[in-house]
């Protein structure tokens, strides 16, 4: 006799059928089924096969502790190996397979390794497969991982969407039994904010498996009514499906619930919940008995047996037997017995309390005996029963078995920081350790085993987790309980049966025997940690959940030792196994992590632009055209076009510092090598900045735009640094100063146009005097254009031409760029990229972050007159006086031709003399930088030579042995192309001025989904000047007054900044002027550095969720209140402008970016 | 998953939301302080294993720079204030060191847990 359903009872829906496949066969199952119950109910109780020795295996403990049923999910790209049945939902159309056999479930060729189990044990890998090393590559690992290991996944892009989303609580709940339950429920009633989470699809835990009576409610229906309790309250979140899977530092947990099968949204979200206070009642695990076969298909836990036939109708046959060491194999009995099923007890205890005798009464008791083997092949048949005290043996047919060996409490979340739980001999448990950051432990979890006590436990932790937040609970009304054994809750301990003959597993999941762990000992290896390695115990997709402490246990004997003596092994996230799917969320593929795109983004595209990723940018590489096949002809032809005549390129990734305040000079002198309070107002300089070890951190410009005003520009791949830098020094190395930094790289288009003719091109956008006299090297002016807008030119070469950088509000960049273009065609102006920019600076030397690397100083780069002499500090100065930093041998840059033009030179190689052997010794430096000269028509390379600049002329090997090339090179002047004799190129005739059209703010919502029904709306706010206001700490006061006078909110960033925003349609001037702001206060217009999104409805909070760690509750993020945050990895300021309605500014630079996270997330909602 | 920090700002965010510099204890030297005082300001650091000040960025946040003080065994953090403030109330106190003040008692605890 099988597996088969009741007719009648449990929790299953009759009247909703449903349809599944296993190993490709057609089966129906109920609602309220898992794959597991279902499978029983169709009387297939083989579910898989074994790690190592392929044994037959059904349902063992039926949890998040199951070991053997392990099922592989979906088909195609969806397949997710290692999922335990019992877990798994049933739903229509589900798709199922068992793994570990070949070529059937039935008929397994790699059962054979049972035969050879003797060669197969404890330590094996390490003993037999040891020589020749060369064989463990081809030959045993291959083979092992076939015949071993568990499921395959998908190899196959995964098509499943995920989801990641923060929650805060004040309680937190883990497991909803019955200790559980009261524990939310009296936070709740007591004001609470409690988070539920039960991994299993129902509330109510054992309630929904055991046969007991609360008040005068069965337990499914007491379950059920404090749930309808606590959904009701708006204050208590429910999630059911849900693993609370890590205890992390400062009362974070993680969380992972599975929406598999829900139709719309993500397949799985991971929650952050962070919780002032968390009550873990996630129960005990059933110990299952170690004794000959008690892997067998039919044996169970006694709890789960129980629980299958009370909750799914589960029959497990005619005649079944009970194997117990305490209470719960009676209570078992007795919930079998009243299923009408034929029940033999045999109960390893001689004296039995009458309790319990009365719950089993119907059973055949069999006191003072134990099982010591299973019969049977892939189901049971039968037991083999011993008299403890005579030794004698008898026979019993059964269909199967359940066992009932104690308690483990689910203790692993209380020792995810590093403490480990507590053996308690009396009651022979593991019990958690003391409490640590606000987790407590209620119910069975804490070694509580019967109803009444649980409900008591339950009650009093959730009124002392409230009560230490300063609520007030109630003290619980608990109601009367009853259950079979109530008030005997002990059990004796039975590490394993010797006498047993069979195979006694102790780790089911990786086939750990007893003999295995005797092996272990006997070899050396008994120490807890080694035992575990040696043996495998514990190493499975389960770690141990079920065979840890009998583990433990039987180490304990085998030296001699108690199991406190033994300890356990290291408890750490995860508690069950997580995707990394689902740990991605949606930072994967192209949303991998955020992509910053340049305001001349669009004209590069348009243009034809080739991009590459730099940093977080996507920076236009090149610009093929016509037959143009390769990034090299491109770059060609782009790079002589600027040197002939005129390129326009995109210069806005670089980091741009707005500075102010009335000691900004001084603290440009402490941040910079060069003295740069001495520059004139509208005037530029080029600038260095060393960390304070005297090594090169950055390279960049100042401008100063006033008596106190200054921008400053870093490099595109050291701006965040820079600014952190920045930030530091200002903040904590020289609070008293008072400087005001704002980063406006979005705020500013900034085009390069470059070439002899840029003078001419630019005269006919620019509205402006910009001849040699009135716009020579390194100045700066507030221009306007021929179309009227203001801009900021700046004659700056990054090429060695002239060269000018026009700097244009974002918004308008791509109709000046494309006004630049059109003013250009007479002269054959080309768009440029990243490409020709670097052969630009190369050919002249020009350094970038391939020289500057962090071993370099200003002198090894030639640029040693940048450091000023005549200042009492600066950030590096005293180290970089270092003997090691000024030693006249060190690496210096030097230019590198081959002597073959056409050889390659690549960055990376080494630098050798002819004849030396490559060794350290023999090094004499590296290549930073190389590429093509079209104009030398040949290899040039930057490099950092030995001396290098007494070198020039020397002929070297350049020694890449990656790549293997060797290249004779010769050392010149880093400088490949001096200075143009040419006079500039002037105009043949006049040509009429050109205005750009006007620049609108773009739609960054274009193809997005942006609302949910009636749930949520993401919309682009309109159009409003958006303003900061800057001044010092002790200023905050009147930034604030300030910025009230914009549209009513304080956007506060820090104390002395705040984000103001304007009316719509008003200009940054008339904000500017409304402010009212004295003039001791910076205002920095970000207008075109910031896009404003709105989103509201009722969904807009959980969508926030998704993205940021702010806690939005109406009580403590009001109408009005604004904060600084992260939205994924991108900074946005967050504001609340009504009870559902959010603003979140975002940089304009990420704001698609954002938008495309924010309309994903609204997507999701389905 | 995550640890929390106590921005004097922004309240509880997550540690995503902020940058690590290193120990805050070390205090730069006047430019005409001996060699030895820069030494040590920039490449001598104890390795404290229990409560130490360090200096964080909230980066994702207010961009001020804080001193949070925090035990590096157990993570728990005790303190958190801004390094402004931090740094004139250093200068305020008479004889600072340029070493950190040896958080000896917290360390100990810390040891003890091990
Ligand atoms: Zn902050």
């Amino acid at each position: 006799m099988s597996f088969s359903r009741f007719s009648d009872g449990g929790l299953i829906d009759r009247s909703r059928r449903i349809g599944f496949s296993f190993d490709g066969k057609r089966f129906e199952g109920y609602a309220g089924d898992t794959l597991a119950s279902a499978l029983l109910a169709n009387g297939v109780s083989l579910m898989g096969r074994s790690f190592k020795y392929h044994r037959p295996r059904g349902l063992l403990s039926g949890g998040a502790s199951e070991p053997n049923a392990l099922v592989t999910i979906g088909d195609g790209e969806t397949r997710e190996p290692n999922l335990r049945a019992s877990m798994v939902g049933l739903r229509e159309g589900l798709v199922a397979e068992s793994q570990n056999r070949w070529p059937s479930l039935g008929f397994d060729v790699g059962a054979v390794n049972s035969a050879l189990s003797p060669f197969l044990g404890a330590g094996f890998y390490y003993k037999t497969f040891m020589w020749p090393a060369a064989l463990w590559e081809k030959l045993y690992e291959p083979a092992i991982r076939k015949a071993a290991g568990l499921g395959r996944a998908s190899h196959a892009p995964d098509p499943q969407e995920y989801e990641k989303r923060w929650a805060h609580c004040d309680v937190l709940v883990i497991g909803s039994g019955p200790a559980g339950l009261i524990a939310a429920l009296t936070a709740a009633r007591a004001g609470a904010r409690v988070v539920l989470c039960d991994e299993n699809s129902g509330f109510g835990g054992r309630l929904l498996k055991d046969r007991v009576e609360i008040g005068d409610a069965d337990g499914p229906g007491f379950a059920a009514s404090v749930i309808a309790e606590l959904e009701a309250n708006p204050n208590v979140r429910l999630l059911s499906n849900t693993t609370v899977f890590g205890t992390y530092d400062s009362g974070v947990y993680g969380a992972v619930e599975r929406r598999d099968g829900a139709g719309s949204g993500p397949a799985q979200r991971v929650w952050r919940i962070v919780a002032k206070r968390a009550v873990l009642a996630a129960g005990a695990e059933e110990r299952p008995l170690v004794f000959g076969g008690n892997d067998r298909p039919g044996v169970m836990t006694a709890s789960l047996m129980r629980g299958l036939a009370n909750a799914q109708a589960i029959r497990p046959g005619d005649h079944v037997a009970v194997f117990a060491t305490g209470p719960s194999g009676h209570e078992s009995a007795r919930d079998l017995i009243a299923r009408g099923l034929e029940v033999t007890l045999v109960d390893a205890r001689a004296e039995i309390p009458a309790v319990e005798l009365a719950a089993s009464d119907g059973a055949r008791l069999l006191a003072g005996h134990v099982v010591a083997d299973a019969l049977g092949g892939k189901a049971v048949s039968g037991v083999e029963a011993v008299n403890r005290a005579s030794g004698e043996r008898l026979r019993i047919g059964v269909d199967a078995l359940a066992m009932a060996g104690g308690w483990n409490p689910v203790v692993h979340l209380a020792c995810h920081r590093g403490d480990r739980p507590v053996w308690n001999a009396d009651s022979g448990m593991f019990l958690p350790p003391k409490e640590r950051d606000g987790l407590m432990v209620a119910g069975s979890a804490a070694g509580v085993l019967d109803l009444a006590g649980c409900l008591k436990s339950g009650a009093e932790q959730g009124a002392r987790a409230a009560s230490e937040l300063g609520f007030k609970p109630k003290p619980a009304d608990l109601p009367a309980s009853r259950e079979a054994c109530g008030g005997s809750a002990g059990f004796t301990t039975l590490w394993h049966v010797a006498e047993a003959r069979g195979k006694a597993f102790v780790d089911f999941q990786n086939d750990v025997t007893v003999a295995d762990l005797g092996l272990a000992v006997r070899e050396g290896y008994g120490h807890v940690e080694l035992a575990k390695r040696y043996t495998t115990t514990g190493m499975a997709t389960d770690q141990g959940k079920l065979s840890n402490v009998n583990a433990i246990g039987i180490l304990a004997e085998n030296r001699g030792l108690t199991p406190d003596q033994v300890g356990t092994t290291t408890f750490r996230p995860f508690y069950t196994p997580v995707s990394i799917g689902a740990l991605a969320g949606e930072h994967r593929g192209a949303h991998y992590r955020p992509v910053r795109r340049s305001p001349l983004h669009g004209w590069a595209e348009k243009h034809g632009a080739v991009f590459i990723e730099a940093g977080a940018w996507m920076r236009a590489s090149h610009f093929p055209q016509g037959e143009e096949t390769g990034w090299k002809q491109a770059c060609d032809r782009e790079t002589l076009a600027v040197r002939a005549s005129v390129g326009i390129s995109d210069a806005s990734t670089l980091g741009k510092i707005d500075l102010s305040g009335k000691d900004a000079a001084r603290f440009l002198d402490l941040i910079y090598t060069g003295k740069m309070s001495t520059l004139a107002i509208g005037k530029a300089r080029y600038g260095l900045t060393l960390r304070e070890d005297g090594l090169l951190m950055d390279d960049g410009t100042v401008s100063r735009l006033g008596e106190n005003h200054y921008l400053i520009t870093t490099t595109t791949a050291a701006a965040g640094e820079a600014m952190a830098h920045m930030e530091f020094c200002a903040q904590a190395l020289w609070p008293e100063l008072d400087v005001r930094l704002a980063s406006v790289t979005d705020q500013w288009a900034q085009i390069t146009v470059a070439g002899p003719a840029s003078r001419e091109v630019l005269k006919r956008v620019v509205d402006a005097d910009i001849s040699e006299a009135a716009m020579p090297f390194l100045a700066v002016r507030e221009v306007r254009l021929h179309s009227g807008l203001a801009a900021r030119l700046f004659r700056i070469s990054f090429s060695g031409e002239l060269a000018f950088e026009l700097a244009v509000p974002a918004r308008h960049g791509e109709a000046v760029a494309e006004a630049i273009l059109e003013a250009g065609k007479p002269f054959g102006i080309v768009p440029y990229g990243l490409e020709a920019l670097n052969v630009l600076r190369i050919e002249k030397g020009f350094i970038t972050h391939a020289e500057i690397d962090g071993r370099t100083t200003p002198g090894d780069l030639g640029l040693g007159k940048m450091v000023s002499g005549k200042k009492d500090d600066f950030i590096g100065q005293v180290m970089l006086s270092r003997e090691g930093l000024q030693r006249a041998d060190r690496e210096q840059l030097v230019g590198l031709v081959p002597l073959n033009p056409a050889q390659r030179v690549l960055a990376g190689g080494h630098l050798l003399e002819p004849g030396a052997v490559p060794s350290m010794a023999s090094d004499q430096g590296h290549v930073t930088s190389s590429c093509w000269s079209p104009h030398l028509n040949s290899t040039i390379a930057l490099a950092m030579l030995k001396r290098g600049r007494e070198r020039h002329g020397e002929v070297l090997i350049v020694w890449d042995p990656l790549r293997g090339i060797e290249t004779e090179v010769r050392v010149s002047s880093p400088v490949f192309l001096e200075a143009p004799e040419e006079e500039p190129i002037a105009a043949v005739r006049e040509y009429a001025p050109i205005a750009a059209r006007d620049g609108g703010a773009p739609d960054l919502l274009d193809g997005l989904t942006v609302s949910a029904s009636d749930r949520v709306s993401l919309t682009q706010l309109p159009d409003a000047p958006v303003c900061l206001v800057a001044g010092p700490m002790a200023k905050d006061a009147a930034v604030r007054r300030a910025a009230k006078a914009g549209d009513g909110t304080i956007r506060t960033v820090q104390p002395g900044q705040a984000l103001v925003v304007g009316e719509a349609g008003e200009g940054f001037a008339a904000l500017a002027a409304r402010l009212g702001a004295s003039a001791d206060l910076s205002l920095c217009d970000l207008s075109d550095a910031r896009v404003r999104f709105s989103l509201s409805g009722p969904e807009a909070a959980g969508i926030i969720a998704t993205q940021s760690a702010v806690d939005t509750d109406a009580k403590l993020f009001k109408t009005g209140a604004s904060a600084p945050t992260l939205f994924g990895h991108v900074p946005v300021q967050l504001t609340r402008l009504g009870k559902d309605d959010f603003e979140i500014m975002a940089f304009s630079t990420y704001a698609r970016d954002l938008a495309e996270s924010l309309s994903r997330a609204i997507r999701l909602l389905g | 998953m995550a640890s929390l920090i106590t921005c004097p700002h922004c309240g509880v965010r997550p540690k995503e939301e902020f940058t690590i510099r290193g120990d805050a204890g070390p205090v730069r030297p006047a430019p005409e302080a001996k060699f030895a005082a820069w030494d040590a300001y920039v490449h001598l650091r104890d390795n404290v294993r229990g409560v130490m000040k360090e200096h964080w960025q909230h980066s994702g946040g207010c961009r001020r720079w804080l001193v949070v003080e925090r035990d590096t065994f157990n993570h728990a953090v005790h303190s958190v204030v801004d390094a402004a403030e931090f740094a004139q109330a250093s200068a305020a106190k008479p004889g600072r060191k340029a070493a950190p003040a040896k958080p000896a008692k917290a360390a100990s605890k810390g040891r003890g847990k091990a």
